[in-house]
């Protein structure tokens, strides 16, 4: 039997009903088409799926829709303001901290929800904040210049 | 880097970056299509079996499926990428009367949701025979063993001989000689999207697939050919890869399952296979034993090399074949033997097939050679650096027999990891260096697979406002293949990055490439891009010269969009302008580049060769074996370098997967079974694990590459395993000869170590 489900994804609300079964990460990539939200594992594992669901990076393949339920869902596809990138976006472009593009994502919103706790994180807090993802192509050391680099403000405004 | 190029050696971003920064790149995993139904694939739970029947009829009644294929439903071939050599292509994809290993597929369904198609695969009843199965290749090659393949005597699928000099004679005269024996593990691609394919097979018999591939040409090929369709009539599409590493360039089950269940039904089917099916029925990295003899003089001089070597080659034949030919080959890299034998014998057993991986035979190689040959150079006194240096590749060194090296730069990089080294000083106890020297190929000259055409080959046009749009058979997957492709392209035309719109890996409107494997895009392609950019260029120049009536002595050029004298660079007129008449002038005909490339007369293996050393430093916990890697450093030539973003981005995450590959990857087994089919379970390099890297990058000009530029893909990832191993030495004074490297075989080690200083005391 299927319920209702009232999210609010990018700033969007959406009322579904979907199956209790449902992971978030479905409602996302089938129901809404927010496909720029991957799948790596399907067990929690890769971090391709992680999104900041009311402010907490979490993994959308691991989590009930219907847990998400009243929640804030911010994904990769809210990160920029119209055509203007976020910072962290610009900072991954500049130091080539992706490759095949398929962790991107997910590498993003855990890194978004790491700045948003910690703006200032040390280069071994980043390591640690990015560790449940995994990204097979870049040897993560681009990665972390790249949040170093936000981290010290140099893709604050205007600049 | 010199400033006469304006786009090559800039700090650029990806040309994909925008799309991927923002998740709006598709990938295959991404697309729906309208009336889309989903396949699953079900696979043999044994090792080896006869299949005895298959009764499909309980999921066909299920509510929601479409429709179920068998083995019976396929014509029966067998694949393989060996088109010169049928007796290779061994593989069914849909198994009709035997199953090799676990995961060998034997049905497939599709469906209007993959829960449907998932429980239609409980359905599906298959009477199995299990048969005697055998799972190391050392059993396997034993007189009374099953026999996986009939009429494959021993499970001897694949023997490869190469040698020079007189081994024999020159091992007389060494005065050092020792025989080790080491062993390679194997190790999954781990690609983040696994392997996936949408097929959509329409009313006028043509095929349309998307899927996330190395080599779209190949896939559209083997397709046609399994398939019985003509070439034609089968367009591939590489949308965006999410990697590749080698595991995607052969025809795999999400692809054939796809088109099978797509030609019956008449409607799109897609495949996505899951992470556990992405581990156990996927190819792999092969498994090696190897044997190795070295012969040397006192002073060093490396008179002779033996190896032999036994490969375990699971099920199939994949491209095994040639890992087992280039670990034979890249075994006498980087160095001068005047005397070299090679025996290699490819031996299938029950276990998931082995094939391509990144590095493609050498990475173990690597790891064998340059710890034995620190171990000789202990016996000998002579300074790790310094026997490498006695017997390194030198330019314009020719393999006997095997190949001819232009560029190399190895005895630089040695240079600055002697420098590197001396500046890490004195290091803590319990902390090493290790070092390894490396070679690679820029593709491979190969042509197993029998294409007649040329192996690159790359179309511009420029259109009426002078953005030019690019096509090519190449192969994004990541490793940066647009964005190198299109500098080169702005290059040799003069204009900006941001005026080239690149289409790459459609058959449908590229000309083909043989795709992205053996680090062969950069040079090859490049070369096939740089010759279409150059023809279209000296059309524009025609029309140019004319207009500006220019004495016939003077050369023109095009710099940054300003069409020119060379020798008085301001006189000249806008490229946007001549673009626009000459097209006016040509009765409306846009402008097109055609270039291709296939190397000739450059040897058996490639047209160039990048080299490289790389010093690994570690941290040993002697209490517990575990140790940490502190820096890799890397010194490496790859010719000029087009796009230095993307090499450090290579060199990074090789660091990543060759690291893990002699630190923690692995995929035990027991009866054929892989124990660890799960990312959780599958240790890999994480972020937190990642030591320092550095590159310092040794200057080269390769005169067979496009501007100079040779590989920087696959190379990066042949020494850190035997770097490791090295360094665990250093440090701790423990020989490790089996990879991976783990805190457990480091203890064992240091134990058996302390026993036996404790009984000569």
């Amino acid at each position: 039997m299927k319920k209702e489900l009232k999210l609010t994804v990018n700033g969007q609300p959406y009322e579904l009903y979907v199956k209790p079964k449902t992971l978030l990460v479905q409602v996302l990539r089938d129901h809404l088409a927010l496909t720029g939200t991957k799948r790596g594992c399907n067990e929690s594992s890769c971090g391709a799926c992680t999104v900041i669901l009311n402010g907490m990076a979490v993994k959308s393949c691991s989590i009930l829709a219907l847990q998400a339920d009243g929640g804030k869902v911010q994904t990769v596809e809210g990160l920029a303001s119209g055509t203007k990138l976020h910072p962290i976006q610009r900072a991954f472009l500049d130091h080539g901290a992706f490759q095949c593009g398929f962790c991107t994502s997910g590498m993003l919103m855990v890194s978004t929800a790491l700045l948003n706790e910690n703006p200032k994180p040390t280069k071994e807090q980043i390591k640690e904040g990015i560790d449940g993802n995994i990204c097979r192509c870049t040897g993560y050391n681009s990665i972390i210049r790249a949040l170093t680099a936000v981290a010290k403000g140099e893709y604050k405004e205007g600049k | 880097m010199s400033s006469k190029y304006s786009v090559i050696g800039q700090r650029v971003h990806r040309v994909d970056g925008p799309e991927k920064v923002t998740g709006n790149a598709k990938y295959t995993f991404d697309l729906v299509l309208p009336s889309m139904l989903y396949g699953k694939i079900l696979r043999s739970p044994y090792p080896h079996a006869k299949i005895l029947s298959i009764d499909t009829s309980k999921a066909e009644k299920l509510i929601g499926v479409k429709g179920v294929v068998t083995g019976k439903d396929t014509l029966g071939k067998k694949q393989g990428i060996w088109r010169r050599f049928p007796e290779l292509c061994d593989e069914e994809i849909l198994c009709r009367e035997k199953v090799r290993y676990i995961g060998d597929p034997v049905a497939a369904v599709a469906a209007i949701d993959e829960d449907t198609a998932e429980e239609a695969l409980d359905l599906i009843e298959v009477e199995y025979e299990p048969l005697p199965a055998v799972y190391d290749p050392m059993e396997a090659i034993k007189e009374d063993a099953p026999q996986i393949h009939d009429g494959v005597e021993l499970n001897i699928n694949v023997t490869r001989h190469i040698e020079w000099g007189d081994v024999d004679e020159a091992f007389k005269k060494c005065d050092y000689i020792r025989e080790d024996q080491y062993r390679c593990s194997s190790q999954a691609h781990m690609c983040m999207e696994t392997h996936d394919a949408v097929a959509s097979f329409d009313y006028s018999g043509k095929l349309t697939v998307w899927t996330s591939t190395q080599s779209a040409y190949y896939i559209q090929a083997l397709l046609a050919g399994m398939l019985d369709l003509r070439e034609g009539d089968v367009r591939v599409i590489k949308p965006h890869t999410g990697g590749g590493f080698g595991s995607k360039f052969e025809l795999d089950s999400s692809q054939f399952c796809a088109c099978i269940l797509s030609m019956k039904l008449c409607k799109p089917v897609k495949i996505v296979l899951t992470r556990e099916e992405e581990f156990t029925a996927t190819k792999r990295r092969t498994p090696m034993y190897y044997y190795l003899k070295l012969g040397a003089k006192k002073d060093g001089i490396l008179l002779a090399k033996e190896a032999r070597v036994i490969t375990d080659g699971g099920a199939y034949t994949g491209m095994g074949a040639t890992a087992l030919y280039l670990t034979g080959f890249f075994s006498s890299f980087p160095y001068k033997y005047p005397n070299y034998r090679y025996d290699g014998y490819r031996v299938y057993t029950n276990t998931g097939p082995t094939s391509a991986m990144r590095g493609f035979g050498a990475p173990q190689a690597v790891f064998a050679g340059e710890s034995q040959l620190d171990m000789l150079a202990e016996h000998l006194g002579i300074d790790p650096v310094e026997i490498r240096r006695k017997n390194g590749m030198t330019p314009n060194y020719e393999v006997p027999g095997q190949a001819y090296i232009q560029s190399c730069g190895l005895h630089q990089c040695l240079d600055e990891i002697d420098k590197h080294i001396k500046k890490r000083g004195k290091l803590p106890p319990n902390r090493g260096i290790g070092i390894a020297a490396y070679g690679f190929m820029s593709g491979g000259i190969f042509n197993w697979f029998d294409t007649p055409y040329a192996f690159s080959s790359a179309l511009i046009r420029i259109n009426i406002d002078g953005k030019v749009d690019l096509f090519t058979g190449a192969c994004e997957i990541g490793q940066g293949s647009d964005t190198t492709l299109s500098m080169i392209c702005a290059e040799e035309l003069g204009i900006r990055l941001e005026d080239i719109r690149i289409h790459a890996g459609d058959t449908g409107i590229c000309p083909p490439d043989l795709g992205s494997w053996g680090s062969r895009e950069t040079l090859m392609n490049g070369n096939a891009v740089k010759m279409a950019a150059a023809d279209a260029k000296s059309q524009l120049m025609e029309f140019a010269a004319a207009k500006m009536g220019v004495n016939i002595t003077y050369d023109l050029d095009i710099k940054d969009r300003w069409i020119h004298i060379v020798n008085r660079p301001e006189r000249g007129v806008s490229y946007f302008d001549i673009v626009k008449q000459a097209i006016r002038g040509r009765d409306g005909e846009a402008i097109i580049g055609r270039g291709h490339y296939t190397p000739h007369r450059k040897g058996m293996i490639s047209p160039a060769y990048s080299f490289g050393l790389q010093a690994a430093e570690v941290d040993v916990d002697p209490e517990t074996g575990r140790y940490k890697l502190i820096n890799v450093t890397t010194a490496h030539e790859s010719g000029t370098v087009i796009n230095p973003v993307g090499i450090e981005g290579q060199l990074e995450g090789a660091i990543m997967m060759a690291g893990g590959y002699g630190f923690c990857e692995d995929q035990p087994m027991d009866d054929g079974k892989i124990l660890n089919p799960s990312i959780a379970d599958y240790k890999l390099i994480r972020s937190v694990d990642m030591p320092e890297t550095e590159i310092l990058e040794i200057d080269t000009y390769e005169p067979e590459g496009p501007f100079g530029a040779k590989e920087a893909g696959e190379g990066l990832t042949n020494p850190t395993a035997g770097a490791i191993a090295n360094a665990v030495y250093n440090a701790v004074g423990v020989r490790i000869t089996d990879l991976p490297i783990t805190p457990e075989k480091v203890l064992r080690a240091l134990k058996e170590k302390e026993k036996k200083g404790k009984k000569s005391k």
